[in-house]
């Protein structure tokens, strides 16, 4: 009597872990069935050329949803970061074509480093702002984030008067050429963003995972008020998390005006979805205390990969928004069923154990 | 008295067990909960009560065995299903909904409303009402349930638990963040309702209260249930044997070292309330190395808001403090931790714990620093430390990796102290340390704390409990309504002396008063 139901728990145990396992990994698991399917659907596909042309879009997002995911583990949202590319973008065009103009007959023009730099730091700066009017005005970050998007996108605007830069190959008598290098560039045969991605994201997760700092973003996002008696300066790891996206956003802003070789405003509309939505599909919990970079960097290629593959069958645009939409909610559903067998799991692992 | 009849056996729980991930929190389990009578359980922390509880409140459900209710056989997928069958719980850690008011909290799911579906929130407080004044809680049911503190948040959960009108009321700690006199009443309100015939389940740590008020014990140990017997034949020596299979460990006896120097002083310390009055009221104290100052006093009396200000949580309070003679200039609590103060906070839930991580990152959170080197943190040194903590407090986990959430609630409070002995702090500030620890578990805290003394660290040390005080402090603050009102060496100090001072300048709080009669 007590035989028949012990063997039919180990059995299911088996099971359930084999279960689990392909669950624990599904991020991954998408990623390899949407590469297999679409090698299969699309002609061309797994081309060389393809598939760098297809990392180089994923890298845009990846970056933004690596910002997105240290503000996301704190508790908080980014909805500026769309804007901060486009305005970021502007102000890297608008340094290429005119300099800095001291209104007293001199115009300084900076070369391609410099530009790199300051656009970085004005990226850094707005989320300085946004981390400002989260910690020291108390501005609920969905708000703080929402205004900041208006701003940057309505300040990116007015530098052109809605015009894009174009033509930023710049002139070799004042030094600002070579701003398509980022862009176009290549390092021991692979683009030089994926380059520059593989750093940040290196960065990323060892700060994630070794810094006392990483370890802050995870307690605030936990229980901030337990965070704060324990002696972390919360305020200073919101700017951070918040920072870090705006650099994030600079990154992308500066690598897209680079690609076209000219600027839009329009640049980055609703980017700061796809980056959520990558970070989401990778396992970070919008409530806080959850996610990890490496699952955000195969989420955004899931998603990524979809989108180019559709495009390359032909799926209208139309039918590419339903598709990623049932994507990120699959993943999620996924998710929590997955928390749910994995106790079952153990459980009956124990009930076998005695 | 007529303890001689038999109480009527109302539900029963039969072989039951009941597995985790990790842990086998309950072994074949058979438990009865008789009418009309205190069925006390007790056990060590993580023995499984809280676990057993819950299954009979359909919270859980066991993952083997059988429970009875007046002997036909019920399986409850969720506390509403035990409400309905007249099944209440008081869990151990608060279930409140802090946006909320004190009645909306005690009527949640059960809205009383008027014919068009409308909420009555008149009735409702005054129902709510009777309910606290059975309590003499001196709660305002229109109170938002964040304001209040944690005692008092624990006398709503009781107030929501009476109010469901239960045939069984299980009590998992309820006097945990209570004083004596509410114990007191507390008591009046449970002889009342075994009066009428309820059944009422108690979990307490605390030894005495179980003598007084139990009529049956159950005495869990591991998972399994190691004795059964009507309260009136056993003693305390009896249940601690059974609980951990040997004799008490006695309370750590004072080991007559001379305190050193003085290690902290803090001076004039001012914090106004919001409502107006002054939370601190003008404290100034004095604590010297190696020496352990109890500061005694009755709920609201001030200590954990003192402790508040000591660590530099509150902007706007005034005062100054001085660590090992040099002014502590520092006003936040990250630079004040490094200084070398530590606290230990009373609501582990709400600021002792970050409850989705693990052991390990919640007890080194605060002294991160050191096991780092330039920014990378060496993993081999946390574990280490992290290792030894959990042994030397004897904290139950399956492995430092382990959810603190799935702890049982004196475990978590054991990485909560843990967490604070990590920063190796020169002066440590305990706001009710022993709260929901078992007998075992306390007196390992309060040796650690004599040891801790003994290597020169200052202890301010708060409770509620006289005897817990008397028996550990080398000298003993009393606080009272903000004020420093005694300070007693431990000679010269008396029980009588102790209670005296606690309610100095106390009388009858005024407005509470005048909305208690309207
Ligand atoms: N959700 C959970 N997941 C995993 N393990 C759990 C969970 N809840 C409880 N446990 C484990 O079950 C055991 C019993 O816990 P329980 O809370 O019943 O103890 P307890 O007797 O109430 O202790 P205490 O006196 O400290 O409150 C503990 O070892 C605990 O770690
Ligand atoms: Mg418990």
């Amino acid at each position: 009597m007590t035989d028949i139901p012990a063997k039919a728990s180990v059995a299911s145990t088996s099971n359930g872990s084999v279960l689990l396992t392909l669950m624990k990994a599904r991020t991954f698991i998408a990623l390899i069935a949407v590469l297999i399917f679409f090698s299969i659907a699309a002609p061309n596909f797994l081309s060389a050329a393809n598939l760098i042309l297809m990392s180089k879009h994923v890298a845009l997002n990846a970056f933004l949803a690596m910002g997105m995911t240290f503000v996301i583990i704190t508790g908080g949202i980014d909805l500026s970061v769309g804007s901060i590319v486009g305005l970021c973008g502007m102000v890297a065009g608008y340094l290429v074509l005119n300099g800095i103009d001291l209104q007293v007959g001199y115009t300084i023009y900076f070369n391609v480093f410099e530009i790199a730099l300051i656009t970085l730091a004005v990226g850094i700066l707005i989320g300085a702002v946004n981390g400002l009017l989260i910690t020291r005005l108390n501005v609920a970050p969905f708000i703080a984030t929402l205004g900041v998007l208006y701003v940057a996108r309505g300040l990116a605007l007015l530098s052109s008067d809605g015009r894009t830069f174009p033509n930023l190959v710049g002139k070799p008598d004042l030094g600002t050429t070579g701003f398509g290098f980022l862009g176009a560039g290549r390092l021991l045969g692979l683009p030089v963003s994926i380059w520059i991605l593989v750093v940040v994201a290196v960065g990323a997760a060892y700060l994630a995972k070794y810094t006392p700092l990483g370890r802050h973003i995870f307690a605030v996002g936990g229980n901030e008020r337990a965070a704060r008696i324990s002696g972390v300066r919360v305020n200073m790891v919101k700017m951070f998390v918040y920072m870090f996206s705006g650099f994030c956003a600079a990154v992308v802003g500066l690598i897209i005006s680079s690609e076209l070789m000219a600027s839009h405003p329009a640049t980055g509309e609703s980017f700061e979805l796809n980056a959520i939505a990558a970070a989401v599909l990778g396992g970070t919990s919008m409530s806080g205390g959850r996610g990890t970079i490496g699952g955000t960097i195969v989420g955004a290629f899931v998603i990524g990969i979809l989108s180019d593959g559709l495009v390359m069958m032909g799926v209208s645009s139309f039918w590419q928004m339903v598709i990623k939409g049932l994507v990120i909610i699959v993943a999620v559903v996924v998710d929590q069923a997955q928390r749910r067998l994995q106790s079952r799991v153990t459980l009956m692992q124990m009930a076998k154990a005695g | 008295m007529t303890a001689a009849t038999d109480h009527h056996v109302l539900l029963k729980l039969e072989d039951v067990s009941k597995v985790y991930s990790g842990t086998v929190a309950v072994k074949r389990a058979n438990f009865e909960v008789r009418k009309g009578a205190v069925n006390v359980l007790v056990g060590e922390n993580g023995a499984g009560k809280s676990t057993l509880m819950k299954i009979i409140a359909g919270v859980e459900q066991p993952t083997l065995g059988r429970i009875l209710l007046e002997g036909e056989e019920v399986s409850f997928s969720s506390s509403g299903d035990a409400v309905n069958r007249g099944i209440g719980m008081v869990f151990q850690e608060l279930n409140l909904f802090g946006n909320l008011s004190v009645a909306e909290n005690i009527f949640a799911t059960r809205e009383i409303t008027n014919r068009f579906r409308k909420i009555d929130s008149r009735e409702q407080e005054r129902r709510a009402a009777e309910f606290l004044e059975r309590l003499q809680a001196g709660i305002r049911p229109d109170m938002l349930v964040e304001d209040l503190r944690i005692g008092q948040q624990q006398l709503v959960e009781i107030a929501k638990a009476v109010s469901l009108d239960a045939r069984i009321l299980i009590m998992d700690e309820p006097t945990s963040a209570l004083s004596a006199a509410e114990v007191e009443i507390l008591f009046k309100v449970i002889a009342d309702l075994k009066a009428r015939g309820v059944a009422i389940v108690y979990i307490s740590h605390r030894l005495e209260e179980l003598i007084r008020i139990g009529d049956y014990i159950t005495v869990l140990r591991d998972g399994r249930i190691t004795g059964q017997e009507r309260m009136k034949n056993v003693d305390t020596q009896w249940i601690v044997r059974q609980m951990i299979g040997s004799d008490a460990k006695d309370f750590a006896k004072p080991d007559g070292h001379v305190p050193g120097e003085e290690i902290f002083r803090a001076e004039d310390i001012c914090l106004p309330r919001v409502t107006g009055g002054l939370a601190v009221d003008h404290v100034s104290l004095s604590l010297r190395a190696g020496e352990i100052l109890g500061i005694y006093g009755l709920m609201g009396a001030g200590r954990s808001e003192l402790f508040d200000c000591i660590m530099g949580r509150h902007g706007h309070a005034t005062g100054v403090i001085f660590i090992a003679g040099k002014k502590v200039r520092e006003r936040d609590t990250t630079r004040r931790i490094r200084r070398g103060l530590a606290l230990i906070p009373e609501d582990r839930q709400r600021e002792g714990l970050v409850s989705i991580l693990s052991v390990a990152s919640n007890l080194t959170l605060a002294s991160l620093s050191r096991f780092v080197r330039l920014f990378h943190i060496s993993g081999a040194k946390e574990i280490q430390a992290v290792t030894q903590m959990v042994r030397e407090l004897a904290i139950k986990v399956a492995g430092p990796a382990q959810e603190v959430s799935s702890l049982s609630g004196g475990n978590q409070q054991k990485v909560v102290i843990g967490k604070a002995l990590l920063t190796g702090p020169k002066v440590l500030l305990m706001d009710e340390p022993s709260r929901g620890i078992d007998v075992g578990a306390k007196a390992d805290v309060f040796r650690t704390m004599r040891k801790l003394s003994r290597d020169g660290l200052g202890i301010l040390f708060a409770t509620s409990d006289l005897d817990e005080v008397m028996a550990l402090s080398d000298r003993i603050a009393v606080m009272s309504n903000g004020k420093l009102t005694g300070m007693f060496d431990r000679a010269e100090a008396t029980e009588a002396s102790l209670v005296a001072a606690s309610a100095l300048g106390h009388g009858p709080v005024p407005h509470m008063e005048s909305h208690a009669h309207d």
